[in-house]
């Protein structure tokens, strides 16, 4: 592909609101995640949550419709780092319909609709008046309240596939923008917390007690997070490349194999991540970095492992940032992707936190203490439930 | 909106299901006028390729994304297991979806593991990868009302950038109460098309598409214009119409509030 510069990006999570909080937390080795105290949630499990999403209104005019704890994150997210400003600059450029809208989520506003259920009519079994569909509930409604809070007229669409969605939404934006569709992009995922993932992946059996332990030979399990990440992507030419940060690469495959576990021999991951270097015309020697998708879970662990040692080899240093973030599903690509944009601006490569000792039977070589030293070329991964994998490359510009 | 460059397909295999409507041909024929709309609803047929554990799972979208992506295949000449997919729902599986909030709202609030791995978006995805044996890439998009307009442009995207053969399917189907209240749509509903780069030996008809305003093409007949607006799966009937009709022309379909997807239709003779 042709390089795609970053030409603005930000994250909200659980180390907090904007770009400095969260490269301070990097630096500093520390991690977020926090005993369970979630709406009325007893699941004895550590979440990543933001603090004070709840406090955040939506702008004038667009709270009746578009309202919800997800919605509220993205306006959190959108308004750090300047980012929501360099939007508008970016639509005075290029037109306001000529910016496209690719965002990833996974359960949208459901969290209003699982709480709606609850003040059911008992009579008649019929929600209450005041439960909105599309405003909240509905996967699309992400995409919708950004484009009317920042006033873009351009296509949107939400990517809606598990773990791998914001991830994914990279390459729809670069593929709408090779084929001339749109002159620029704005990504990103949003996905917050709800009852829905809390209890299903407890019904799974998938989430640990203590705070995530990815790759680490105890590791039992994946601790559930939530972030805002977002980044403004232009042709190379076209923006401002301050930052100095480019897409390189996307790569995306389907496992073909089970709903929610992938194939131990990790082929899907591996076609993703071969895709992704071909895509840039890379080797896997110019690899510097790996932020592995990295959950926690024994399997998926072992999986990914097994895979980037196959087409990377098991020396390419790498980490999972969800021992400090926890897991934030649909909305940890694009965190994920942001966190890879810092660490090359910053020569960092974060240490994953709280894993104690690496799998010895692993074939990697995972870092527990941040190392610094000049970085060119890295690679996240993100693997989701249906089997959707999806590996970017982002590199420094020149 | 200034004019925009258009990204083009040449389209290979139809598949339609719906109300009234088993198939690309029957439907066809009900949209070129050659047959009366019988508004009855859709049958979903039992699913191939899944393994018995797998059918016990799948919820009633897997049989209709299933049932829509093979007959679209088998017109293309295509082996599905070879095609990216572009899945575009506009909410996914409303059953499981209520039977969770149900689950979370009672007293224990126990779900099982598998109503949670179905509740994904891209449930349907996942298990046409597992029956088809599918690994190129596959998206799970989701644009509301306008999720065949989100779907078909990301699929000429696809086209453009990567030049290979992409199967496309637009599928939606019913809530149950209460949230079919909510979100009133009648029946299930789906389309596929297989879109490739260049012509080929199958290739129906080139379709080139826009991104731009106007007014979307409405059907002349009240029952299917109101399935049209019902189910935004049939937002992409007025293609469909053309596409049947054999002729050239252009069709403005259904897109995002006050923009719309001009789709210029050339067939192949």
């Amino acid at each position: 592909m042709t390089p795609l510069t970053l030409s603005s990006f930000t994250a909200t999570s659980a180390l907090g609101c904007g770009l400095a909080p969260t490269l301070a937390a990097l630096r500093a080795g520390r991690g977020a995640l926090a005993p369970c105290a979630f709406e009325t949630v007893t699941l004895d499990s550590c979440v990543g949550e933001v603090a004070g999403v709840d406090e955040v209104a939506l702008p004038e005019g667009l709270t009746a419709q578009f309202d919800c704890r997800n919605n509220r994150l993205a306006w959190l997210g959108l308004n750090q780092d300047g980012f929501a400003q360099a939007v508008e600059r970016a639509a005075s450029r290029h037109g306001r319909a000529r910016l496209g809208i690719f965002l990833g989520t996974s359960t949208s506003g459901i969290l209003d609709t699982e709480l709606a259920y609850r003040r059911r009519d008992p009579v008649s079994g019929a929600l209450p008046a005041d439960f909105r569909y599309s405003g909240a509930h509905n996967t699309f409604s992400l995409a919708a309240f950004v484009r009317r809070a920042l006033h873009l007229s351009g296509p949107a669409v939400v990517i809606s596939s598990a773990c791998s969605s914001s991830a994914k939404a990279f390459a729809s934006a670069r593929r709408a923008i090779a084929a001339g569709v749109i002159d620029a992009a704005l990504v990103g995922g949003v996905d917050s917390l709800c009852l829905t993932t809390l209890y299903g992946f407890h019904s799974l059996q998938l989430v640990s007690r203590a705070p995530c332990r990815p790759f680490d030979v105890a590791r039992d399990g994946i601790s559930i997070g939530e972030a805002a990440a977002f980044v403004l992507l232009e042709p190379a030419a076209a923006g401002p490349a301050a930052n100095g940060v480019q897409l390189l690469g996307t790569g995306e495959s389907s496992d073909a194999y089970h709903m929610s576990s992938p194939p131990p021999d990790g082929r899907g991951a591996r076609a993703a991540m071969q895709a992704a270097l071909s895509d840039a015309g890379l080797s896997p020697q110019d690899i510097d970095y790996i932020n592995f998708h990295g959950t926690g879970t024994a399997s998926n662990d072992e999986a990914e492992a097994r895979a980037v040692a196959d087409v990377l080899g098991a020396t390419v240093p790498g980490s999972s940032t969800k021992g400090a973030t926890g897991h934030t599903l649909g909305a940890a690509g694009a965190l994920e992707a942001v966190i890879c944009a810092l660490a090359l601006q910053d020569g960092l490569m974060p240490g994953g936190v709280n894993t104690a000792q690496v799998d010895p039977t692993l074939p990697v070589h995972y870092l527990r203490a941040n190392r610094s030293g000049p970085l060119l070329r890295v690679m996240s991964n993100s693997f989701g439930f249906g089997g959707s994998n999806c590996s970017l490359i982002l590199g420094r510009a020149g | 909106m200034s004019a925009q460059p258009a990204p083009a397909a040449w389209l290979e295999g139809i598949g339609v299901l719906g109300p009234g409507m088993p198939d690309w041909p029957a439907a066809a024929r009900v949209l070129r006028g050659a047959a009366r709309w019988e508004n009855v609803p859709t049958v979903l047929p039992a699913p191939h390729g899944l393994p018995p554990a797998e059918r016990r799972r799948m919820g009633s979208l897997v049989k209709l994304t299933l049932a829509v992506g093979l007959e679209a295949s088998a017109q293309a000449g295509a082996d599905p297991a070879t095609l990216p997919a572009v899945f575009s729902s506009s909410g996914g599986d409303g059953q499981n979806c209520h039977e969770i909030c149900q689950a979370l709202a009672s007293a224990d609030r126990l779900i099982s593991p598998t109503r949670f791995h179905n509740s994904v978006h891209n449930a349907a995805a996942g298990y046409w990868g597992i029956a088809t044996h599918a690994t190129p890439a596959s998206n799970a998009l989701c644009a509301h009302d306008a999720s065949f307009g989100a779907g078909l442009l990301e699929a000429l995207c696809q086209l453009a950038a990567e030049r290979r053969r992409v199967l496309l399917i637009a599928y939606d189907a019913s809530y149950p109460e209460p949230l079919r209240s909510a979100r009133p749509i009648p029946d299930a509903f789906a389309v596929a098309l297989v879109l490739a780069p260049e012509r080929g030996a199958a290739a129906l008809a080139r379709l080139s598409l826009a991104v731009g305003g106007g007014r979307a093409d409405t059907l002349a007949d009240a029952a299917l214009e109101s399935l049209r607006t019902a189910i935004p799966a049939a937002r992409s009937l007025p293609l469909l119409g053309q596409l049947a009709r054999g002729g050239a022309g252009r069709v403005v379909l259904d897109y995002l509030d006050d923009t719309r997807l001009g789709v210029a239709v050339s067939p192949c003779p």
